[in-house]
């Protein structure tokens, strides 16, 4: 690009239609590549000026990309699958509906209708509302890189604000949301200064398998609280083997302890370590009252 | 890079344009297509006032670039009314007062109609948060509320 005859920080948008071709490109991009699907950050950064890219790969011209197609049991859903085409698919939405009402947690109808769950993984936001949600249902993405193709959990993917672990030339092609067997529940809910529109201030994510009101096994995920997104052990070992009243103490006191905060504008190291206990025991009861039905 | 050549669809007709790689969908249909009703309020995709209808579906035309547009449909503003006949929540917009600058306007009428499209009898709720996207400083909200309630009663009428 250095030789480019007219303008040496000109942007270059590529809408390939292949996965293939999509990641020859970025491999062979030596500046700076944004992969593009819903453009809901993307275009943000771009127009702040936060980041000039040297190029700009459209990944909805590959055919699979608006796809939610059932995976043994479960549902593979195409980088460009926006929220609220998750919400309008009436068994996704019913078997998930912490991940789903995550993403359509996420701006205003503009916004759902166009950012994507791989989207909101990739920008690295420790405050992404979907993040959380997934990491609870135990997702995993489908990486496509100049070296094959590599299936990885949601929770290795974000290694630190706006950072991630993914390697050069690698596009987050779909994301697997498991199957769910009976008695299985999940739920996500964030903290945030008003109804609607604006950024978590602390996020949880629960997902649950019950035995009557027992719960069997547990994942529980933070956001908005760390670097990165938290997958809290400790949280789910509180809650199995016990009903959600006898493990709700130990519950949030394991997810505060998790806490690691920043103090901002949108709220205190006390307030978000204090909420993030709450918040995770009353995802823990949605989560189960969903698990019984 | 040269410009990108895209052909598109703007409100049924068929539309050709040149875009630089980083123009967005907004600055296209401003600049080179003239159609004005779309606004630039924030450009982050906040306010709503760039609101347009991309294949069945509003978003923020500052969010969305120009080149992605290839083989779509858009429907803007502009489209919205038949010739000289108002769409009904133009006309109940005008009847309520639902507007005082005006700047909010077209992004709110492109979404609420998108709204009536799907569930032509919405709750204020229901309505309150579809247009959450959609800021308007002027008339605290409750106008456009009732606005399209009542457009939405006389279209379900009609």
């Amino acid at each position: 690009m250095l030789f480019d005859s007219e303008d040496p920080r000109k942007m270059r948008f590529e809408a390939p239609t292949s996965i293939d071709d999509a990641v020859a490109l970025l491999a062979g991009e030596g500046g700076i590549s944004r992969v593009l699907a819903g453009g809901t950050d993307v275009l943000v950064q771009l127009r702040s000026g936060m980041v000039e890219p040297d190029l700009v790969v459209d990944l909805k011209r590959i055919p699979g990309m608006f796809d939610i197609a059932d995976e043994d049991g479960g549902w593979r859903i195409g980088a460009a699958v926006p929220a609220i085409q998750m919400k309008e698919h009436s068994a996704l939405a019913a078997a998930w509906p912490g991940v789903v009402e995550a993403a359509n947690l996420i701006g205003s109808t503009q916004v759902h209708n166009r950012a994507t769950l791989a989207g909101n993984l990739c920008n690295g936001s420790p405050a992404a509302d979907s993040v959380p949600a997934m990491i609870a249902a135990d997702a995993v993405v489908r990486l496509h890189g100049p070296n094959g193709t590599r299936d990885v959990p949601v929770g290795d993917i974000p290694t630190g604000p706006g950072k991630t672990s993914l390697a050069q030339g690698e596009i987050v092609g779909s994301v697997y949301l498991p199957g769910r067997p009976g008695g299985s529940g999940d739920a996500y809910l964030r903290f945030i200064p008003r109804s609607e529109m604006d950024i978590a201030v602390v996020g949880a994510g629960v997902s649950l398998n019950m035995d009557g009101d027992t719960v069997t096994s547990a994942r529980v995920a933070l956001g908005a609280v760390a670097p990165t997104v938290r997958l809290v052990a400790e949280a789910a070992a509180a809650l199995e083997g016990r009903t959600i009243d006898q493990a709700a103490d130990d519950l949030a006191a394991a997810a505060s302890a998790a806490c690691s905060p920043i103090d901002d504008k949108r709220g205190t190291v006390e307030f978000r370590t204090r909420v993030a206990g709450v918040l995770a025991v009353r995802a823990a009861r949605i989560a189960a009252d969903r698990a019984k039905g | 890079m040269s410009k990108i050549h895209v052909t598109t669809s703007v409100n049924g007709d068929e539309a050709e344009f040149l875009a630089e790689p980083e123009e967005t969908l907004l600055d296209v249909l401003r600049d080179h297509l003239h159609l004005t009703g779309a606004k630039e309020g924030c450009g982050t995709g906040d306010c709503g006032a760039c609101t347009v209808n991309l294949d069945g579906r509003v978003v923020c035309s500052c969010l969305v670039l120009a080149a992605e547009a290839q083989g779509r449909e858009i429907k803007t503003i502009e489209g919205m009314a038949n010739g000289e006949k108002l769409h009904p929540l133009q006309t109940k917009f005008l009847e309520h007062a639902a507007l005082q600058c005006g700047i909010c306007t077209p992004g709110i009428l492109v979404a609420a109609k998108d709204l009536l499209e799907r569930n032509a009898d919405p709750t204020e709720t229901e309505i309150r948060f579809w247009l959450a996207g959609n800021l308007c400083r002027c008339t605290g909200y409750d106008k456009i509320v009732r606005a399209v309630q009542d457009a939405a009663a006389e279209m379900r009428g009609a």
